[in-house]
């Protein structure tokens, strides 16, 4: 079997509706990721008992298991437990979300603590109100050093979104599958997908390590 | 309690063997492309430089689902070759993890300091013996910590392999699936990812030994003990 | 190149011959010309950035010139002879150069991969093809030398500074060089165990032919061991006398103020 330039260039709308399905899935994912995390390092770097534990043991667990069964998992077990329809996509999102906001939490984590200690000292000794220590000192100096980290992350989990395929999303990997099942030609479909992916994380990550040279890492 | 734990457990058991030779499998050939790649990368040899640095991120930035898609059901339609599914596992998790491995062992090597070059250099060892016998020493062991968190990222990627059929605990889980009331979902899911959570303990209690051991083989002191608990970091995949 | 600039002789173990260093725009060496005769210990002193760390690196071959030869034993170090023709050294070349020259660095540098018997065996064994007991042998020997018998299986982390330095002169004279490079040995150390190094190093001089090439600002130690000292600013010798001479009537206004600042310091 040999390549088909014919073929590959009509199944490219086809493959493109799923491009931007997987960018979409990555995008909202990620916010999720971005907010879910800072909350997860809040909680933890606020050291509630009880609670600054919990969420401990739950970023460790998440984290060193599989996503795909958590994709598995929020797909089947949450929509009875809310007993809200949830789309494919909005499962993905979902699991894409909580999988790397326990990445994420380490990388503000990380930030946080690299806010020196004088700057609480200093928030103490004029007895700002706590909220604002947060809002006003720490999270300013934290989160422009965490960014290239987040980034990295943005695009380690584009790369992930394919997996969603196991829940019936429709993402360019999903479309490759259809293409190829309707042609018996396997060779097009899924060799762009995988270009796809080679073309907006490679500039991506060349632009991480511009923003990394720019503001330093944690 | 479900009454179905007991064969939800051994169903998934029946998984575990396929996921952990997937693992060491992936491992081994991880290792291998890392170091190969790695040394390749620090080359004084253009050529060889440019095609370890195709590989490094041709297999980064494709995505790891899309690999093993590519060699399994593309590469046959190709060369006309199926690949039994474990061995198309291995070699997909060995070759993604491998290109990560290379900007991890490239790393460890250039950070040994330059003065353990010059020793080397001062004592007319040449340059493969001033690798083998001064420098990769050195430098294995400040791979340990990284390679351990790309050990544990490639263990999970194993649950990939159900996309092909391996048979591993993710596979039989979605098989077993099927067959169960709904509220024996729950089980299911959770003994899965706890299985999947104790190989990854196992990995970092074989890994910080290992960490222990080249501290004191440099005469450092050995590392805090940190959480056992799997410390993976997606790193970038 | 095309001519060498002066022939080999047999009385002159290291021969710099208007030999330019830079590094980036800064001009380290300008032209330097100097030569040490076999058996000779000469000590180079001078202000910091003056150049004299890097004449050892050029000799050790961790840098290269970019003007000008240098030769060790009539052989030169950054070319050699190829059909008739000079070519920049290779690998090979340079490794056989290098076995006649030894080098005691200021941090050290052991490998702390190995213990302190295999420190100093690894390079015998490696660059001489020494079998391992040859080797052992006479690494114990140097180390009962430099006064660590007891601690022959040690870890060098383990090893006070002083130790770590008597570890490295061990392993240096097990290759048996004709060149023995002194890089502010004893800079890195506590005050309390320069004493150990230096009476280890007089006592090499002392009983070894080796040509010492030795960079330090100890002064005395310098003046007890030297045949010869050369000051030297900003690239060039300005001074180049027997210790006695130097020390008590330096002929230049440079060497005067440097000795007066350094002596003042160490009080």
């Amino acid at each position: 079997m040999d390549w088909d330039w014919g073929y590959a260039v009509d199944s490219l709308p086809l493959l493109a509706e799923g491009m931007l399905v997987t960018l979409e899935l990555t995008l909202a994912g990620s916010l999720l990721a971005y907010l879910l995390g800072l909350v997860f390092a809040v909680i933890r770097q606020l050291r509630i008992p009880g609670l600054s534990q919990i969420v401990f043991l739950i970023v460790e667990f998440i984290r060193s298991t599989p996503l795909l069964i958590q994709v598995f998992a929020f797909f089947y077990l949450l929509q009875p437990a809310i007993g809200v329809k949830l789309s494919p996509f909005l499962t993905g999102v979902i699991a894409l979300g909580v999988h790397y906001a326990t990445y994420t939490s380490e990388v503000y984590r990380a930030g946080i603590d690299a806010v020196p200690k004088g700057q609480w000292e200093a928030a103490t000794a004029l007895s700002l109100p706590r909220g604002r220590v947060w809002t006003g000192i720490i999270l300013p100096q934290a989160v422009p050093r965490v960014l290239p980290a987040l980034g990295n992350y943005t695009i380690s989990m584009f790369k992930e979104t394919p997996l969603l395929l196991a829940i019936g999303v429709v993402d360019v990997l999903n479309r490759a599958k259809e293409a190829g099942a309707e042609t018996f030609r396997v060779i097009e479909p899924y060799t762009l997908a995988g270009v796809f992916f080679l073309l907006v994380s490679y500039p991506a990550s060349i632009l991480v390590r511009k923003l990394e040279r720019r503001v330093g890492t944690v | 309690m479900s009454d179905n734990l007991g064969r939800i457990i051994s169903t998934l058991l029946e998984g575990v063997p396929v996921t952990i030779q997937a693992t060491l499998g992936g491992i081994a050939l991880t290792i291998v492309l890392a170091f190969v790649a790695g040394l390749a990368l620090l080359s004084k040899s253009r050529t060889v430089r440019f095609i370890s640095r195709v590989y490094v991120e041709g297999f980064r930035g494709t995505s790891e689902v899309v690999q093993l898609f590519w060699l399994y059901f593309v590469l046959p339609a190709l060369v006309g070759l199926q690949i039994v599914p474990l061995f198309a596992g291995v070699l997909v998790l060995g070759l993604n993890h491998g290109a990560y491995g290379a900007e991890i062992v490239r790393g460890a090597v250039q950070s040994v300091p330059r003065a353990q070059f010059e020793g080397a250099v001062a004592l007319s060892l040449g340059p493969m013996q001033r690798m083998t016998r001064v420098i990769l020493p050195q430098a294995v062991v400040e791979m340990l910590p990284p390679f351990n968190n790309l050990f544990i990222q490639l263990l999970k990627s194993t649950a990939l392999l159900f996309f092909i059929s391996a048979q591993e605990i993710t596979q039989k889980g979605e098989e077993l699936r099927p067959a169960l009331p709904m509220n024996d979902l729950t089980v299911i899911y959770t003994v899965e990812l706890v299985l999947y959570l104790l190989l990854a303990i196992a990995i970092t209690v074989g890994m910080r030994a290992l960490e222990r051991m080249g501290a004191r083989r440099l005469g450092r002191r050995p590392p805090p003990r940190r959480k056992t608990f799997a410390a993976a970091d997606a790193g970038g995949i | 190149m095309s001519e060498p600039y002066s022939s080999p002789s047999a009385d002159v173990m290291i021969q710099f011959d208007r030999v330019v260093k830079k590094f980036g725009d800064h001009v380290v060496l300008r032209e330097l010309n100097f030569s040490v005769k076999p058996g000779e210990f000469v000590t180079l002193i001078g202000p910091s950035g003056s150049g004299k760390t890097t004449i050892l690196r050029l000799l050790m071959t961790l840098e290269q010139v970019d003007g000008g030869t240098i030769q060790v034993c009539g052989d030169y170090l950054s070319h050699m002879q190829r059909g008739g023709r000079f070519v920049p050294a290779d690998e090979r070349y340079l490794r056989a150069r290098r076995k006649r020259i030894g080098m005691v660095f200021q941090q050290f540098n052991l490998f702390p991969n190995m213990n302190v018997l295999q420190n100093v065996t690894e390079a015998p064994v490696r660059s001489l093809g020494l079998s391992k007991a040859d080797a052992a042998e006479r690494a114990r020997d140097l180390l009962d030398m430099v006064g660590l018998s007891d601690k022959v299986q040690a870890h060098p982390m383990r090893l006070s500074g002083g130790q770590q330095q008597r570890v490295a002169i061990a392993r240096a004279l097990a290759m048996r060089p004709q060149v023995l490079l002194l890089d502010e040995v004893t800079s890195a150390l506590d005050p309390e165990l320069v004493a150990g190094v230096l009476s280890v190093l007089k006592e090499i001089a002392r009983t070894t032919d080796i040509t010492f090439l030795c960079v330090t600002h100890e002064m005395q130690f310098a003046r007890d061991v030297s045949d010869r000292v050369m000051m030297f600013d900003k690239g060039q010798v300005i001074e180049d006398a027997p210790p006695e001479q130097l020390f008590t009537q330096p002929a230049h206004e440079r060497t005067r103020s440097f000795l007066h600042a350094v002596i003042d310091r160490s009080g």
